[in-house]
């Protein structure tokens, strides 16, 4: 009996990794939640293609995904944000070597729900909004209802540039935070949600999210420029306050089945897979 | 050749008992040796008494006060909701239910203890937090009192179980001394059986806690996750076992962050630790 045991689980631990191991025609994509659906809408559009490659993709954070790819445990990390110099030490520490490749881009939508009659926010009321020194919605031109913000969590490239490009306006040595009353939602979804069943809350996240139960704000530089939609066009243009690009992390320059893939994602019918999840391609 | 078989059983079943200690003293080894490196960055001081939590910052704040408070307060939310109906609820099924009523109530209990929580966070989420946004007119439904409702039912089974054993095993001589004494049967349980069997019911009612203070998923689903330290039960929360959940991921191996999680957990393995001893000497000095 006992040596049957033994015979067993020194069977198991001699198949295991040799099958983990063997698996040369699956790759593993991994990281920003805001790409989770593009980088989904890829992968299949791309193993129809290619029957035989596997290709798996999974959320989690660019957090997440960089430090899968640092640990060797991911091929390509998918960011909505660029890479740390921290995060490039480690990297080579480990002896790997991160290679950024932008595929995309993406405009923060400002999300309110749509019995809110506030439309048009500008990026200081933005900041006083999310920093916490705008409490009421009448300060900016709404009821008078106590402001909810909804963030996502630290571990989310959206809520990094948010926190950078609004708060703190690209400011690298600005101290603004959330405040800390603000609710933090563990995904995009979770703030959809929450925005459309909550008549005052305001919460921001891809413009791919935005559903007729959301109403996204126009925003404005400052008070002298116009006010903006989140519309492709607008941030093509350049026009969008709020947009950032999309960017996939491979392990040294992509080669072989990362190449493979990576090639495609940039290629015409890759960037229009972009335009229909409501991203904006890097090239028209 | 019999021997020599009984003789490796042996040693294999002590190596099996081993094993669950050895397991243990690594985890907290672990967890001390990575948990203590963030006293490099901040002091013990600043890091359980600190006001905020901005773990991503430059300079990052690492205080986890606010956390320790959510903890405690969805914690004490869902031990005054569960205690009085868990305890109760033993006190019918083994008191005064029919046998046949009590054969269904218990296979509930089993049922509802067999709920993943993250099933349980998600319908909170769907029902629980609208609900309680219109009933109390409050700017947003996830808050501490949604987590606490939540986790009431999570640590239920565990008290009913518990509880119900104890009431159980109190000697049948102290049930039938009351009745001739003409004490009536409700007074029979509440001055008799309940204080007989109230070190079980301790043990029962801090079990269930540990279980709600280690609670993960539904609380980070339904209380918010804002790192404030709550005025009153209808304020978002944010707990300790939330933050590691929805930071490791971020969190770059070796950063001060990393550190910081670590010793998040070292604070919440104390407190179950806590919890778990004043448990078992409860149940030790039933037994006795």
């Amino acid at each position: 009996m006992f040596k049957k045991c033994l015979f067993i689980l020194v069977t198991f631990m001699l198949t295991v990794p040799a099958y983990a191991a063997g698996n040369k025609n699956s790759i593993q994509i991994k990281g920003s939640d805001t790409m989770v659906n593009l980088g989904q809408a890829w992968a299949e559009k791309y193993m129809e293609e290619n029957p035989g490659d596997f290709v798996a993709v999974t959320g989690g954070g660019s957090g997440t995904g960089l430090s899968s790819l640092i640990s060797g445990t991911c091929d390509i990390a998918m960011s909505s944000r660029n890479i740390k110099d921290k995060e490039i030490a480690l990297a080579k520490q480990k002896g790997n070597n991160p290679f950024e490749i932008k595929v995309a881009l993406d405009g923060l939508a400002v999300v309110v729900n749509p019995a809110n009659p506030v439309s048009n926010l500008t990026v200081d009321q933005l900041a006083g909004i999310f920093t916490g020194s705008i409490t009421n919605w009448k300060e900016v031109g709404g009821k008078d209802e106590k402001i909810v913000i909804l963030s996502r969590e630290v571990n989310s490239g959206t809520h990094v540039y948010f926190k950078e490009h609004v708060l703190r306006k690209g400011n690298a040595s600005g101290t603004e935070e959330f405040a800390p009353g603000a609710l933090m939602l563990s995904s995009s979804q979770a703030i959809a949600d929450e925005v459309s069943g909550n008549s005052s809350a305001i919460g921001y996240y891809g413009m791919g999210y935005i559903s007729n139960k959301q109403k996204p704000v126009a925003v404005a530089k400052d008070t002298n420029s116009e006010y903006v939609n989140p519309s492709i066009d607008n941030v093509l243009s350049g026009k969008y306050p709020i947009s950032r690009p999309l960017f996939l992390y491979t392990n040294g320059e992509p080669q072989g089945l990362v190449k493979k893939i990576v090639d495609y994602i940039l290629s015409k019918e890759g960037q229009d897979i972009v335009i229909k999840t409501d991203f904006v391609p890097v090239k028209k | 050749m019999r021997k020599l078989k009984e003789f490796f059983i042996e040693k294999l079943i002590l190596i099996c008992g081993l094993a669950s200690i050895f397991f243990v003293v690594l985890i907290f080894l672990f967890l001390t040796k990575e948990g203590l490196s963030v006293f490099k960055s901040v002091t013990p001081g600043n890091f359980l008494f600190g006001k905020s939590w901005y773990p991503i910052s430059e300079p990052a704040h690492l205080g986890i006060l606010p956390l320790i408070f959510g903890s405690l307060l969805v914690t004490l939310g869902a031990a005054i909701i569960s205690i009085p109906i868990g305890v109760a609820c033993a006190v019918y099924i083994a008191e005064i239910a029919p046998l046949k009523i009590k054969e269904i109530l218990k296979a509930g209990i089993e049922l509802l203890a067999a709920i993943p929580s993250v099933v349980l966070g998600f319908i909170g989420m769907v029902t629980l937090v609208p609900w309680v946004k219109s009933t109390f007119h409050l700017p947003t439904g996830l808050t501490a009192l949604s987590g606490s409702i939540i986790l009431a039912f999570m640590a239920m089974p565990t008290i009913v179980s518990i509880a119900e054993d104890a009431l159980y095993s109190v000697p049948k001589s102290y049930k039938e001394g009351a009745f001739a004494l003409g004490a009536t049967h409700w007074q029979t349980i509440y001055r008799v059986l309940l204080p007989a069997a109230s070190s079980g019911i301790v043990a029962a009612v801090m079990l269930g806690i540990g279980r709600v203070i280690g609670e993960t998923m539904a609380v980070m689903m339904i209380t918010g996750n804002a790192a404030v330290i709550p005025q009153s039960i209808l304020v978002p929360v944010r707990t300790l076992t939330a933050t590691i959940a929805a930071e490791m991921g971020e969190a770059v191996v070796g950063s001060e962050h990393y550190f910081a999680l670590f010793a998040i957990g070292i604070v919440l393995f104390i407190m179950s630790f806590i919890i778990n001893v004043t448990a078992d000497l409860f149940l030790h000095k039933r037994n006795r």
